[in-house]
């Protein structure tokens, strides 16, 4: 695989940054020239939150290939606390933590390797939300 | 997939066709080899007809119909042969599980590695959510499906299997477990489409085609209810309007049960069940091969199974030999109108034929 075939998505996978439709308000994770929703052709760059809550979750199985040797894994419906819903891996999750409606946050982890001489593609996973302290909030 | 249209050809008496349509989805990835229509041609002794391959994911056979029966619309062909056909069996099973991850976006869901079966098992909890259910009246499906697949010779899994049995299977992506996903099966089924001109030299039991097709968000979260197919909704309401036929008056119904969950969520998406409804009405035997709406009655996705590029023509032919009188000891009473939809991906793609007795 080319970097270019990540690299493009750089963005959305690093920062959880994309572009809202300016008439309707629609996500896309990569830069459109249409809206998806409503056909609208003016966007603006927009940073999600990274701090959400699991609308579901589920645990996969039998993975596809790029994904063979981690599974079992958790994937999840994540809504942010700006109302977008996407999906992505949950990580660092005990059983106990692991229900409907747990707050999450974003976090950069690796997500696949493609092969041993291949590019390390990284990429957001979800994570139990961690409540920090007031004070070293600053 | 020569077997299978040769047998259509034979059946209809016809030895030439104007074009060949070919429905195939994962023959590129798996086998590596891409161009089926022209070496489908040549396998059947046919080289200079034109021959394409139509892809729509899971939906590949029935899109494969859908061109060739707009050709024959067009005026352009009086007769077209589409054959369905798919090779799973060559994939390691984390292949297989790539391959129907190509009817989603490699970009978004790919990089996620939230596979085809993990979407189903989200949309599967928030059915569960939203109308109380449990998971009892949504694997209801597949043993249906099962219950129609006994002793069914062309069928993958020929048998039952009791709804205890598919909700102790392990799970393959929790809620959804192993025995309410179709498995990985090879398979080919074709037809052969005439147009008006050739209709009264034909002498084969025919039966009169309609189809139509729609397109939804590719993922369910982004539709304005993941837990409807809106792109079936949609076809089926076109091909109804274009049969010139009432919902009520559709005698038997071929549903996509990829997974037990899809297969009730199309039944609620095209008005043949109420939201959060279908999986009683299966236990009250409404589906049954006597009931009111029989379903999948050669065993349908789950039991006759899904070789993906099969399965859309598999269903159109199923339909076919219903409404010739001609299914056997599955044979529903005298049907007159019968429906099949096929999805690609999650709904993103619905194609529905019906199909009329003549």
């Amino acid at each position: 695989m080319r970097v270019s075939r990540h690299w493009r998505n750089k963005l959305f996978r690093y920062r959880l940054v994309g572009w809202r439709c300016v008439s309707c308000g629609a996500f896309h994770y990569s830069k459109p020239l249409v809206c998806k929703r409503c056909g609208s052709r003016e966007f603006r760059e927009v940073e999600l939150p990274k701090t959400g809550k699991i609308l579901a979750y589920t645990m996969v199985k039998i993975a596809p290939k790029d994904f063979k040797d981690k599974a079992p894994y958790l994937v999840g419906l994540v809504e942010l606390d700006d109302g977008t819903k996407i999906l992505g891996q949950l990580t660092d999750f005990t059983k106990e933590e692991l229900k409907e409606g747990a707050r999450v946050e974003a976090v950069l982890r690796k997500i696949r390797e493609d092969g041993e001489n291949g590019i390390i593609e990284y990429g957001f996973k979800f994570r139990p939300e961690i409540r920090r302290p007031p004070q070293a909030r600053a | 997939m020569v077997e299978a249209a040769l047998k259509a050809l034979d059946d209809s008496g016809l030895s030439r066709v104007n074009s060949i349509y070919v429905g195939n989805m994962a023959g590129e990835f798996l086998q590596e080899q891409a161009h089926l229509g022209a070496i489908i041609a040549e396998d059947l002794g046919m080289v200079g007809t034109p021959a394409y391959r139509v892809e729509a994911a899971n939906a590949s056979g029935a899109a494969a119909i859908h061109a060739g029966a707009l050709e024959i619309a067009s005026g352009r062909a009086d007769a077209v042969l589409v054959i369905g056909g798919e090779k799973l069996s060559d994939g390691l099973i984390e292949e297989v599980s790539s391959a129907l991850l190509m009817g989603e976006r490699q970009e978004y869901e790919g990089f996620m590695g939230a596979d085809f079966y993990s979407i189903n098992a989200l949309l599967y909890k928030l059915y569960m959510r939203r109308y109380g259910v449990e998971d009892d009246l949504i694997a209801v499906f597949p043993m249906l499906s099962h219950k129609h697949a006994k002793g069914v010779a062309h069928a993958q899994y020929p048998f039952e299997v009791s709804l205890e049995k598919i909700l102790s299977s392990p799970y393959i992506s929790e809620p959804l477990r192993r025995f309410e996903v179709s498995g990985v099966g090879d398979g080919a089924a074709a037809i052969v489409l005439i147009g008006e001109e050739l209709k009264s030299k034909i002498k084969t039991p025919k039966t009169e085609l309609y189809i139509s097709s729609a397109t939804d968000f590719m993922t369910p979260f982004e539709r304005e209810d993941p837990l409807r197919f809106q792109s079936l909704g949609v076809a089926v309401n076109k091909v109804l309007d274009e049969a010139k036929v009432d919902r009520g008056d559709v005698d038997l119904i071929e549903v996509h049960d990829a997974t037990s969950i899809m297969a009730a969520i199309s039944l609620e998406s095209s008005g043949f069940a109420e939201p959060g409804e279908s999986g009683r009405l299966a236990m009250r035997g409404e589906f049954d091969l006597g009931g009111r709406l029989p379903y999948n009655t050669f065993g349908g996705l789950k039991a006759r199974g899904n070789p993906f590029g099969a399965t859309g023509v598999y269903q159109v032919v199923e339909l076919h030999l219903q409404l010739t009188g001609r299914a056997g000891k599955n044979q529903v009473d005298s049907p007159k109108v019968g429906m099949a939809q096929s999805l690609g991906g999650v709904g993103a793609t619905a194609i529905v034929t019906l199909l009329k007795a003549v």
